[in-house]
């Protein structure tokens, strides 16, 4: 029986941190890809509760009633205090560079995005622009180091 | 080709934690400092919650660099949203507005409890700093065009920050390693108890919610200009 909840747990934990990482590198939309950082996070966060999990064990507070009686681990749940709240952080600011990015490019898919902000670099750096991401701006090879200054012109 | 290979990535991601949860039995936690922790933390630090002993007394530090990296993320969220000021937008209905005003007091209070009882219950800083930004977040719902001063915010923050590093700095002024806990520890179990532990807390919790507060509404503030 126990064994059982354990194997379920686990899977559960596991199975969160995996939909969410597979959100992020699969969605091609920006919003879901904050959503699936979410994901990702409460299934680390599930992951590392478990770690310190006891049977017959109780929440770890001193009351008149728990005194001498096994505690879970404290030191898991501490960090995990901390990470929900870090992970409401980095939340947000996704979240305001993604409102950034819709307000200037009015779209929320990545690719459309990014190829406008390809333009744009293109177009400040005074390049041809770049054909694919295997042929970027620029000549190739690019020149050595020290004869930058004398054919390199502009782009980087 | 591309989502193959993540798939294929994320699957091999999924055996490898699967395989190294297989190994660890649930219920038997191979750390030992947990048990440690909870012999020592009643007579040393005074908390009947043990987690606020891990997180204020054992790991002081680690929490002072959690907030650093919270006060980063709510710093770069504030430069990357800029203040875009208040602009003429219609007022909530009657039923919103009422609800406010009905409940503000009552999260403030609430609030306020758990970042006190940190040390007592469950609860403490870091989770009555959130209610609080949520108290101070509804009448920005129901009054959208009057707008949180981020003066104010930014400065209970900086205050309570200053709190924070303050405490722990008297700590090495009296010859103690940063951040240990001061004064009398006091009875377990009581609301004045557990020495400096609380005032760490209350600081905590001013924080967290300043920044939540004036991060959300930036956020909502900038809504606006795009939909």
């Amino acid at each position: 029986m126990n064994e059982s909840i354990g194997v379920v747990m686990f899977v559960g934990a596991i199975g969160l941190a995996l939909i969410g990482i597979a959100g992020m590198v699969l969605a091609g939309n920006l919003f879901r890809m904050v959503l699936a950082l979410a994901i990702a996070e409460a299934g680390a966060n599930l992951l590392l509760l478990l770690a310190g999990y006891r049977w017959d064990a109780v929440a770890p507070i001193l009351t008149a009633s728990t005194v001498g009686q096994p505690m879970v681990d404290p030191v898991p749940q501490a960090m995990v205090l901390t990470a929900i709240v870090i992970g409401v952080g980095v939340q947000a600011l996704a979240l305001s560079l993604v409102i950034r990015i819709k307000q200037r490019y009015g779209t929320l898919e990545m690719a459309v995005a990014r190829r406008c902000m390809q333009h744009e670099l293109d177009a400040a750096a005074g390049v041809e622009p770049s054909r694919s991401r295997e042929q970027p701006a620029g000549k190739r090879p690019l020149a050595a180091p020290l004869a930058a200054g004398a054919d390199g012109g502009g782009h980087d | 080709m591309r989502s193959l290979a993540s798939l294929l990535f994320v699957g091999g991601l999924g055996f490898l934690l699967l395989v190294i949860g297989g190994t660890l039995p649930l219920g038997q936690p191979p750390m030992l400092v947990g048990q440690d922790i909870q012999q020592a933390a009643a007579d040393q630090v005074g908390t009947a919650n043990f987690v606020t002993a891990v997180v204020l007394a054992f790991r002081g530090l680690d929490t002072l660099g959690e907030l650093a990296i919270l006060f980063a993320a709510a710093t770069a969220g504030g430069l990357v949203l800029g203040n875009t000021g208040s602009r003429a937008r219609p007022a909530a209905g009657f039923i919103l507005r009422s609800g406010c005003d009905l409940l503000f007091p009552l999260l403030l209070v609430v609030g306020l409890y758990i970042v006190m009882h940190g040390h007592l219950t469950p609860g403490g800083g870091f989770q009555g700093g959130v209610i609080l930004a949520a108290a101070f977040f509804l009448p920005l719902l129901a009054r959208p065009q009057e707008s949180l001063d981020h003066r104010w915010m930014s400065l209970i923050e900086g205050l309570s920050g200053a709190a924070f590093i303050g405490l722990g700095i008297l700590a090495l002024y009296q010859g103690q390693a940063f951040l240990t806990p001061l004064f009398d520890r006091g009875v377990v179990g009581e609301l004045v108890s557990g020495g400096s532990l609380p005032l760490l807390y209350l600081a905590v919790g001013l924080k967290v919610g300043a920044e939540l507060a004036s991060l959300l509404s930036r956020l909502a503030h900038d809504d606006e200009v795009t939909s």
